[in-house]
């Protein structure tokens, strides 16, 4: 059990990195990655709501739709429950930590965009189903993921404040040199792939 | 077909729909942040560049800190008089006076003037100059190092590399006082805009290694302080200083000056 679990944790987290080998959730990836600060910001705020929202997924996965035989609906009414999650996440947030609320800034709301968190609950239904420990193993693949993607977020965003003094040839300034770095940073990712 | 299917798929998202909506409209209620409708306001106000000018995170920020009674509201610089005076209407406050000010670069060793001890090729950018030998290639460890750190910073497009060093656009600058913050020389200050003279020399080395280094630097001589009738100029550490609440725009130090030091604004 508990080794399934780790196992889970290092294929999502680190071979099968949600930005650099999915290509999931590029944007926020490409778009917030110009401050460590704000771009660590990003990456706490997805994990929260992935780990979230791969938790409420799977129990109405289980409980209601896979019951009632409606498995073919599960893509809009996890569109449905990631909105609600984040609305209410901002809303709490901005009462209890306005603090966070402030750092977080504009991003959280963004999160609703991020196709990395449909894509993490939809690969949780699509990979446990309703076997025994759906639920557990689902929060644990969510969790993983966003932190593979709080992982690469900060290092691109660590190499960009690098690059931002360099002195860049005039056609790769601004967003080439940035899709490059994405480029070998995914390629270097890849070295991963032997670890299990 | 299968009628009843339907409708179990319809009623599930309808129900699904609904409990949402009634949960986010319950949480929204409950979770409630009173916010001063004056904020909105102020912040209209506001000239909306969040440059931080200010001392705030931003023109936001600057609001709520008007607004809860933390920061003047004639804190903004880059709005002056105008901006001010909307702000105080919505706050129903005095404003009071502000005087404009301007950013104004203490060097005027341009390519000519100033000696360079070699040719620095490397990242363009100032702050990496404190790394290399001599703080820079000009022989003047004081003086403008020309690579336009301050004309990135400027979210005005106020200042420029002209002849290897900093110059301001008067009338485009609004004192925000960021190409303050960020010059690793500590070469720009805000001054009022009517300033008649200042000292473009920031060089505090003894007067023939001043002389040495650049035709027009300060070599703390003292002729400009004998010479002002208002005792407005003061020399410390060899380099005279305009106090501008007392200058009273005579000309004399300039015209005294034998290195051209101090220049019109």
């Amino acid at each position: 059990m508990i080794k399934e679990l780790l196992i889970i944790a290092i294929s999502s987290a680190l071979i099968s990195n949600v930005v650099l080998s999915q290509f999931y959730g590029l944007c926020p990836f490409l778009g917030v990655s110009k401050q460590l600060k704000t771009a660590a910001g990003m990456g706490l705020a997805v994990i929260f709501v992935i780990t979230l929202s791969s938790l409420v997924s799977s129990v109405i996965y289980i409980y209601i739709l896979d019951k009632l035989g409606l498995g073919y609906l599960k893509t809009i009414v996890f569109i449905l429950v990631i909105a609600c999650l984040v609305q209410f996440v901002e809303m709490y947030l901005k009462k209890k930590i306005p603090s966070l609320y402030q750092a977080l800034g504009v991003y959280l709301p963004l999160i609703t965009t991020n196709c990395a968190v449909l894509g993490t609950a939809l690969t949780n239904v699509q990979n446990y189903g309703t076997e025994k420990h759906a639920i557990l193993f689902g929060v644990m693949n969510g969790f993983a993921t966003s932190f593979g993607f709080f992982i690469s977020i900060c290092i691109l965003a660590g190499i960009r404040e690098k690059i931002d003094r360099n002195n860049i040839p005039k056609a790769f300034r601004g967003m080439p040199i940035v899709l490059v770095t994405a480029g070998l940073m995914a390629i270097a990712f890849c070295g991963f792939s032997g670890l299990l | 077909m299968d009628i009843n299917a339907i409708l179990i798929a319809v009623a599930v998202i309808a129900f699904l729909g609904l409990f949402i909506g009634l949960f986010l409209g319950i949480a929204g209620d409950k979770l409630k942040v009173e916010e001063d409708e004056r904020i909105g306001l102020v912040e209209s106000a506001l000239p909306g560049n969040n440059c931080g000018g200010c001392g705030y995170a931003g023109c936001s920020a600057m609001a709520k800190a008007i607004v809860e009674g933390a920061a003047p509201v004639n804190g903004c610089p880059v709005g002056g008089e105008k901006v001010a005076k909307n702000i105080a209407e919505i706050m129903g406050v005095d404003s009071g006076e502000s005087v404009r000010l301007t950013a104004f670069v203490k060097c005027n060793g341009d390519c000519e003037k100033a000696t360079k001890n070699y040719t620095y090729s490397g990242v363009k950018d100032c702050r990496m100059l404190s790394f290399v030998p001599g703080k820079g290639e000009k022989a003047c460890s004081y003086g403008c190092l020309g690579y336009g750190t301050c004309v990135k910073e400027c979210p005005f497009d106020a200042i420029h590399i002209v002849d290897g060093i900093a110059k301001v656009d008067k009338e485009r600058c609004k004192a925000c006082g960021k190409c303050v913050a960020i010059c690793p020389k500590n070469l720009i200050e805000l001054i009022p805009y009517d300033a008649a003279y200042s000292v473009a020399c920031s060089s505090k080395d003894k007067g023939p290694d001043a002389m040495k280094n650049c035709k027009v630097s300060c070599i703390g001589c003292g002729l400009c302080k004998k010479n002002c009738p208002v005792e407005a100029v003061e020399v410390t550490d060899f380099l005279a200083k305009i106090d501008y609440d007392k200058c009273q725009g005579c000309g004399a130090c300039a015209e005294k000056c034998p290195k051209k030091a101090i220049v019109k604004n």
